[in-house]
């Protein structure tokens, strides 16, 4: 099974948004979100007023996957973190267990050597949400339960119906 | 299989275009940008190089609306389709819900259309998807063009599971809305009872 056979329930949505916010909070940063590995924004604490979160999000995603890309080209397993530097806002990206990443925006507010401690403090925790997260999928798939229960009576017209008039 | 968010009541899918360089892809993205309402589509993401070529990927989020309460979101993104891009495309093929071949129907462009299918079945299979039961459609782009090969002989070229095929002139919008339409169908199919998985395990 890959990553993309996610579910996210309410109790680790609660759960994962809750340790975003601390994050936040003792991180002093403007924005923490955490992504799936394949680009799919999964819980987030913070604002970042006219940023598109799901472009932001695959594009730490194909950031990553493009950096482990270059870490196996040199013989490295992975790079764990990165870090990109800009005039005011800065971005750590760092990895999550196998299919998570947390992606951390800050300012003149925070430093560099806070949000790497900050991030290195809470991983631990974050990391156990989004494989009790994964352990669900997978044991739903397993069970036979059908992971779109909501979904199992769709029919055509529900689908149709999506198009309407907005393309 | 798609992002299901019980707590925002949201499922997510990611399609992907995929197909030989200059075939179009790009093209029907920006179409279905340029027609769709503004509260429905998110920032269209373009990583191309100075010639405008798709350098790693295209992004475009799309909400549709709701089915059973939940809303539905699609993010459809492009590979680069230059053979030398292999590693990117790859990499935008994992955790795919759905993908449409974009072919290019001109006779020239035949080669890399077949070379494009072979290497989208290699990427598939190197990233647990089984290319067999994957939500997929065909589009023949470029029906305008006098150089276009015959429909019948790209469909027996590059139909390679009775899939929907569409022919398409990408910058008019013709069969655009028709190949994601059915994309989007399929995947969402796959979540009805009893849908067979699309990953190998």
């Amino acid at each position: 099974m890959v990553a993309s056979d996610l579910i996210l329930h309410e109790e680790e949505f609660l759960k994962v948004t809750s340790l975003a916010e601390r994050l936040l909070r003792d991180s002093n940063s403007r924005f923490v979100a955490l992504i799936d590995r394949n680009g799919q924004p999964i819980a987030s604490a913070g604002d970042l007023p006219g940023v598109d979160r799901t472009a932001l999000a695959s594009l730490a995603a194909g950031n990553v996957a493009a950096t482990e890309g270059l870490a196996s080209m040199i013989g490295e397993e992975s790079f764990t973190c990165l870090y990109h530097e800009g005039d005011r806002e800065h971005l750590h990206i760092s990895s999550v267990g196998q299919a998570g990443i947390l992606l951390v925006t800050f300012d003149e507010r925070s430093s560099l050597g806070l949000v790497r401690l900050r991030v290195r403090q809470i991983t631990p925790e974050i990391t156990h949400v989004f494989e009790t997260m994964l352990e669900k999928s997978r044991h739903a798939a397993e069970s036979g339960e059908s992971a779109g229960a909501p979904m199992a009576e769709i029919t055509d017209d529900d689908i149709d119906s999506l198009f309407g008039d907005r393309i | 299989m798609p992002f299901i968010n019980y707590a925002a009541r949201e499922i997510t899918c990611k399609l992907v275009y995929y197909g030989p360089g200059l075939g179009g892809k790009t093209t029907n993205l920006q179409w279905i940008y340029q027609n769709t309402q503004r509260e429905a589509k998110g920032k269209m993401v373009t990583l191309a190089t100075e010639s405008e070529r798709t350098l790693f990927f295209d992004l475009l989020p799309l909400s549709l609306g709701k089915i059973r309460g939940f809303s539905t979101r699609f993010q459809l993104y492009t590979v680069p389709g230059q053979i030398f891009y292999d590693a990117s495309r790859k990499l935008i093929l994992k955790g795919a819900d759905g993908v449409a071949f974009v072919a290019d129907s001109q006779a020239a462009r035949f080669e890399a259309n077949v070379e494009s299918l072979r290497n989208l079945k290699l990427n598939l299979e190197e990233n647990g998807l089984d290319f067999e039961t994957i939500p997929y459609v065909l589009q023949l782009n470029k029906r305008d063009l006098p150089t276009a090969l015959p429909v019948e002989q790209l469909v027996e070229a590059l139909r390679c599971r009775n899939e929907p095929v569409f022919e398409a002139i990408a910058p008019q919008g013709v069969g655009v809305v028709e190949t994601l339409k059915a994309l989007v169908k399929q995947s969402l199919s796959r979540l009805k009872a009893g849908a067979p998985a699309t990953t190998r395990v």
